[in-house]
């Protein structure tokens, strides 16, 4: 024990040494940051912190502290919201007029005018600046141009994109699109600063924006400090001195961390503790509803897996899967049975509506085992749910489902998980039209609109069509849902095209998945928004 | 394997010391070449290997270590014999139960029964352990004691391919080699570690063999004519053998771990198989819920590990004439 | 003494050679890194093809790997896929691992041998039947199993120490990492130890020593343990290279931001340039350390003189 006690005192030598934190007189030392500052766990971005290629949500969580766009996505109902944008005006659902409330600066002093919007869109199209998330400007007219899919661009700018007045542009799509502006939240489509073109290194080192918070210090791999912008002219003020993001790899180490003090808030709790945050967080344990749906895709291409009656192959392993037991027993309820392929974050307003899938997404096994066998029976007699084993614990949940697959069919060999190495491998593999059986697909919405959870994934060629599934009426109410002018319209078209999935299952829905952290007693009024990502910048302090 | 001579060697040889040794040593220089290859004695008593295995059968360690590795032998290939239920067989309304009647050990986190699986879990733990250890020992201590026998050129060229795969961290080699196999098999495992793990054992037996060469008896041996062959057989090769055995016990310890740091890491043996390494990797992150996740498994992969390494040490102490 | 270490010297550059070729080969094997970049969605073909093109993966193999080391041996060890050079990874994680690394061998070392002579000393007797228990005990847990463990133990329920490791990653949060790092090795030096002493203990020198009268502390240290930690020593020279790569699973637990953690990070995107760049760097360290281990046995063993 007397060792323990200098291991403290030394710790708290440390920390006051680095900023005047409260540490002698019998403080209580829960919490590793100095006064007013919140530390988060993190997972090291893959990519430079571009916003046009940050695709995913450790890049994406500091892109929504550091900047804002035309819109925002209400952080408790996901509703777009205008922020930078005074008002986006179309009339034929093609054209629109983007106008910009004034007043806005980024840190660093400069006024965010149309063109801070223009240039950076144009720079993520743009095919030599190599921009991951370029797709995202596909529907704006020229795209093609910047963007070929075989050889130079032919043009520097989007021809669709015209700078009116520093607080004035027009954009021209190449399609009609109603809820286009609704798609102006995601993080590609913020406005970038001069010195993001000028001194493109140091911006990457440090990124500037116009966002609530400002970059202090980032150090890759490793922590990335930011800080209370005193200047931010929006209504959602930092409530906060800052937050000081820690990379964590392994997500058990981050919620140890947080039992002992060292971490004030984690947004992602290992499946294998969950049994115990009731105990150990009590009500600092947040466990909320967020745009992710679990599928299990099906490989399309696959003749065996697309054969006649494979429609019923597929709704007879839907129905053999317990989901109530599984999201009970190993995600203790931080999952919920998914009865349609969106997500209840939408909403019914948004297009949301329980039970599409009816009695294939309930658990009969008596009734699978028969459609099984009506269907042709399992591929070769088997078959494996491929997974990536690097991250998540995907494990055990699909260990899970393979066992109640089993149990169902009544044959311990019938299915088997097939781990594979590395995500990287994983998707390799899914790209290249390698998988032999269903594998596993998790979806996090980039924005609330039923539209982002059906094109992208099951209209023919779509960019995140894994399972190459094709079917004409499908695509084409998507078509007709995207045309329309009214929205009550175009939500009725996708959800008619949501029950064309109904009748083909295509990828089996599994889960809507939460967004579950935890946090401590330092810091209060936290909440996850509808990506699940911690909302940052109401947290406050105690 | 039962040795026939043992018997009458027991009655011609008294007990060992290093007169005794001197003259089966002395003995041994005199018998015509032919001696099975691995030392396997086939002509006289008193040869080193047939004491040992005298010295072997009176040392309860040995015993002891031999029952256990033979009654582990007999589960890995019938697990059936002590475990009559279903190792697949999950029922997740009983996850991470505690024991119950009929079920000691209690359940995982699927619902499976604990002692089931770590009966039928023996199976692929103690084939990577033991196919892994006779790999990399017999490919390391070949080319290890060529290496470190003949020198020279010979010597060079051996040691560097050792480097060569010596240098890639294990772990890391695992992760990269492995995470593009898609047997489910325990080859590919067994496979990676003869490969990254022989360098280890090829520079013990090495540096044994170098210090051997050095010895009088050898000089001795060579001065009176023995050949290369016999030479390292029958004089260097029982003496340099020891730290062999010893590393290579130890080995097939940490063998059976890495499968499950490696099955932790996502890369190990890969299900429908069912091994110990894979079921304490799914057990360590519920220390606090299910410790009998662990417990059970690991105890397993304990009980063995120590088996073999005692095995190991008493071999040893049979073959060391200087114990004696 | 001279020539024999230009001798090796030279020899390091096949080896060298070898051991980066080989990574090189697995990890292309791995195949594609950049489809991974794109997350969930299909990589958009043209953006790829530019992003293959700039990290020169649409060449042959051989060239990629001429390419590479002639990069290499301009000090270039390119650039991680979020966009930092390899070299800054390199200088931040590099001092991290080498701390713990440090930790791990000091505790090995210290612990180890004393616990290999004790036991070595006394062979049978009680302490010699504990130390064998605590290795087998020691050796037939996992790393991850016993960091999960201790970390949780002292870590959590006792709150003795941070649990994980901070950024600047000071010696006295590394003590209980390096700790776990060294459990593998400490059971091998124990051993090691125990069998060099208890066969050398035999040896007629030492029994000369007994028989000169000198007293048996002096025997021990100076005539025994001299000779005895020669296998030892070879062990842990040996050791580090494996100790520095091998932190994988301990940096992962502990969060470390070291080689180890750069080095799973890299695997797992198939970050080529980090993966190759870093195990370039360890196979040297492997093979420094491996002459400075022949050169330390000339040193303790007066038999073997090199030339």
């Amino acid at each position: 024990m007397r060792g323990a006690k200098r291991a403290k005192w030394g710790v708290c030598a440390v920390s006051v040494a680095l900023a005047a934190s409260a540490c002698g007189g019998g403080v209580d030392t829960r919490g590793s940051g100095a006064a007013g500052i919140v530390s988060s766990s993190w997972g090291d971005p893959q990519n430079p912190l571009e916003p046009a290629n940050t695709n995913e949500v450790q890049g994406g969580k500091v892109l929504e502290m550091i900047f804002r766009g035309l819109k925002r996505y209400n952080p408790r109902t996901g509703a777009a919201e205008n922020v930078l944008a005074d008002r986006i005006e179309t009339t034929d659902s093609r054209h629109f007029t983007v106008t910009l409330k004034p007043g806005w600066t980024f840190s660093n002093g400069e006024k965010v005018t149309a063109k801070s919007f223009v240039d950076a869109w144009n720079y993520g199209a743009l095919l030599d600046n190599r921009q991951k998330n370029a797709p995202f400007f596909q529907y704006i007219e020229g795209f093609d141009a910047v963007h070929p899919e075989n050889g130079k661009p032919t043009a520097k700018t989007l021809s669709g994109l015209k700078v009116v007045s520093p607080v004035k542009f027009t954009v021209d799509l190449n399609q009609k699109f109603s809820s286009w502006p609704d798609t102006l939240g995601y993080s590609a489509f913020m406005p970038l600063p001069r010195t993001f073109y000028t001194h493109h290194d140091a911006w990457v080192k440090k990124p500037v924006g116009n966002g609530p918070y400002a970059v202090e210090s980032y150090t890759k791999g490793s922590v990335m400090k930011l800080r209370k912008w005193g200047g931010y002219p929006g209504a959602d003020k930092a409530r906060n001195g800052g937050i000081d993001l820690q990379v964590y790899t392994d997500n058990n180490t981050a919620y140890t961390d947080l039992q002992a003090g060292n971490l004030d808030l984690v947004d992602d709790i290992p499946a294998t503790q969950l049994k115990n945050v009731h105990a150990d967080l009590g009500d600092r344990y947040i466990n909320q509803p967020a745009g992710v749906i679990q599928t299990l895709t099906f490989p399309m291409y696959d003749k065996r897996w697309n054969k006649k009656n494979g429609d019923k192959l597929r709704r007879g392993i839907s129905m053999a899967i317990d989901r109530a037991s599984i999201t009970r027993e190993i995600f203790r309820n931080t999952r919920t049975p998914a009865t349609d392929w969106t997500s209840p974050v939408l909403g019914a307003k948004g297009g949301f509506q329980d039970g599409v899938c009816g009695e294939a997404c309930e658990f009969r096994a008596a009734q699978a085992k028969a459609l099984v066998k009506e269907g042709g029976g399992l591929p070769g007699g088997h078959m494996t749910i491929a997974y990536n084993a690097d991250t998540g614990s995907h494990k055990d949940w699909i260990d899970a489902i393979c066992n109640s697959i089993n149990n169902a069919l009544d044959n311990d060999k019938a299915c088997v998980g097939a781990p594979v190495g590395t995500f990287a491998d994983f998707r390799n593999r899914i790209t290249s039209e390698k998988m032999t059986g269903p594998f596993r697909a998790g979806w996090q919405m980039d924005y609330p609109l039923i539209q982002n959870f059906l094109q992208p994934m099951y209209y023919s060629k779509a960019s995140s069509n894994d399972g190459k599934y094709s079917n004409p009426k499908f695509d084409k109410l998507v078509n007709e849902a995207n045309a329309a002018t009214d929205h009550k319209e175009a939500i009725k078209k996708f959800q008619d095209a949501e029950r064309v999935l109904a009748t083909d299952m295509p990828a089996i829905p599994l889960w809507y998945q939460n967004g579950n952290g935890g946090y401590s007693d330092r810091i209060g009024n936290v909440a996850l928004n509808p990506f699940s990502v911690p909302v940052y910048n109401e947290i406050t302090v105690h | 394997m039962p040795d026939p001579y043992a018997p009458k060697e027991a009655i011609t040889h008294g007990d060992g010391g290093p007169a005794a040794l001197a003259i089966g040593e002395a003995e041994s220089l005199e018998r015509a070449p032919g001696a099975g290859p691995g030392g396997a004695p086939t002509g006289k008593p008193r040869s080193l290997w047939s004491d040992a295995v005298r010295d072997l059968r009176r040392n309860p360690v040995f015993v002891i270590s031999a029952l256990i590795i033979l009654f582990l032998l007999v589960i890995a290939v019938w697990p059936q014999l002590i475990a009559d239920g279903n190792p697949y067989r999950a029922d997740l309304a009983k996850a991470q139960a505690g024991p119950e009647p009929g079920h000691p050990f209690g359940y995982d986190t699927q619902g499976r029964d604990v002692y089931t699986r770590v009966v039928y879990g023996a199976r692929a733990s103690i084939t990577v352990g033991v196919c892994a250890t006779a790999g990399a020992a017999l490919l390391g201590s070949l080319l290890g004691g060529l290496a470190g026998f003949f020198g020279g050129w010979w010597d060079t060229l051996l040691s560097r391919i050792a480097d060569i795969f010596f240098g890639i961290p294990v772990i890391l080699g695992g992760l990269v080699f492995l995470s593009v196999v898609t047997s489910p098999t325990v080859w590919p495992v067994v496979g990676f570690i003869v490969l990254l793990g022989w360098p280890q054992i090829a520079r013990i037996a090495r540096g044994s063999v170098v210090t051997a060469k050095h010895n009088d008896y050898v000089q001795a041996a060579r001065a009176l004519g023995a050949g290369n062959a016999r030479t390292l057989l029958r004089h260097i090769a029982p003496n340099a053998v020891a730290p062999v055995i010893v590393v290579a016990t130890i080995a097939l310890g940490t063998y059976i771990s890495l499968e499950a740091t490696l099955s932790f890491l996502g890369a190990g043996l890969k299900p429908p198989t069912v091994s110990w390494g894979i079921d304490i990797s799914a057990a360590s992150t519920s220390i606090r819920n299910a410790p009998h996740m662990l417990l059970w498994p690991a105890g397993a992969l304990s009980i063995t590990v120590l088996a073999f390494i005692m095995l190991g040490d008493a071999v040893r102490d049979a073959l060391d004439p200087k114990l004696r | 003494m001279g020539r024999y270490v230009i001798r090796r010297l030279l020899q390091m550059i096949p080896v060298f050679i070898g051991s980066t070729l080989l990574i090189f080969l697995m990890v292309y094997a791995l195949g594609d890194p950049v489809a991974a970049l794109f997350g969930d969605r299909a990589p958009d073909p043209a953006t790829a093809a530019q992003i293959r093109a700039d990290l020169y993966l649409d060449q042959p193999l051989w060239k990629q790997y001429l390419h590479y080391m002639a990069q290499i041996f301009q000090g270039n060890f390119g650039t991680a896929f979020n966009g930092m050079p390899v070299t800054e990874l390199m200088a931040a994680a590099f001092p991290v691992t080498l701390r713990l690394t440090l930790v791990a061998i000091v505790i090995e070392m210290v612990v180890g041998i004393v616990l290999g002579v004790f036991s070595g000393l006394r062979r049978g007797h009680a302490v010699d039947t504990t130390v064998l228990i605590f290795t087998l005990v020691v050796v037939s847990i996992p790393t991850f199993v016993s960091g999960y463990v201790l970390q949780f133990l002292f870590g959590v329920k006792w709150n003795w120490v941070k649990p994980a490791v901070s950024t600047d990653a000071p010696l006295n949060e590394l003590l209980l990492p390096g700790l776990v790092l060294a459990l593998v090795s400490l059971a091998y030096v124990t051993r090691l130890t125990r069998t060099s002493l208890a066969e050398n203990a035999r040896a007629d020198y030492v029994r000369t020593a007994v028989a000169k009268g000198l007293p048996r502390r002096r025997v021990v240290t100076r005539h025994l343990l001299r000779n005895s930690l020669i296998p030892v020593v070879t062990f842990i020279g040996t050791d580090i290279g494996a100790l520095m790569g091998g932190a994988i699973v301990t940096e992962r637990i502990f969060n470390i931001h070291g080689v180890g953690f750069q080095l799973y990070q890299g695997i797992l995107r198939q970050n080529s340039p980090t993966v190759v760049g870093f195990v370039t760097i360890l196979v040297l360290v492997f093979l420094v350390a491996n002459l400075l281990v022949d050169l330390l046995y000339a040193v303790l063993d007066p038999r073997i003189r090199y030339a």
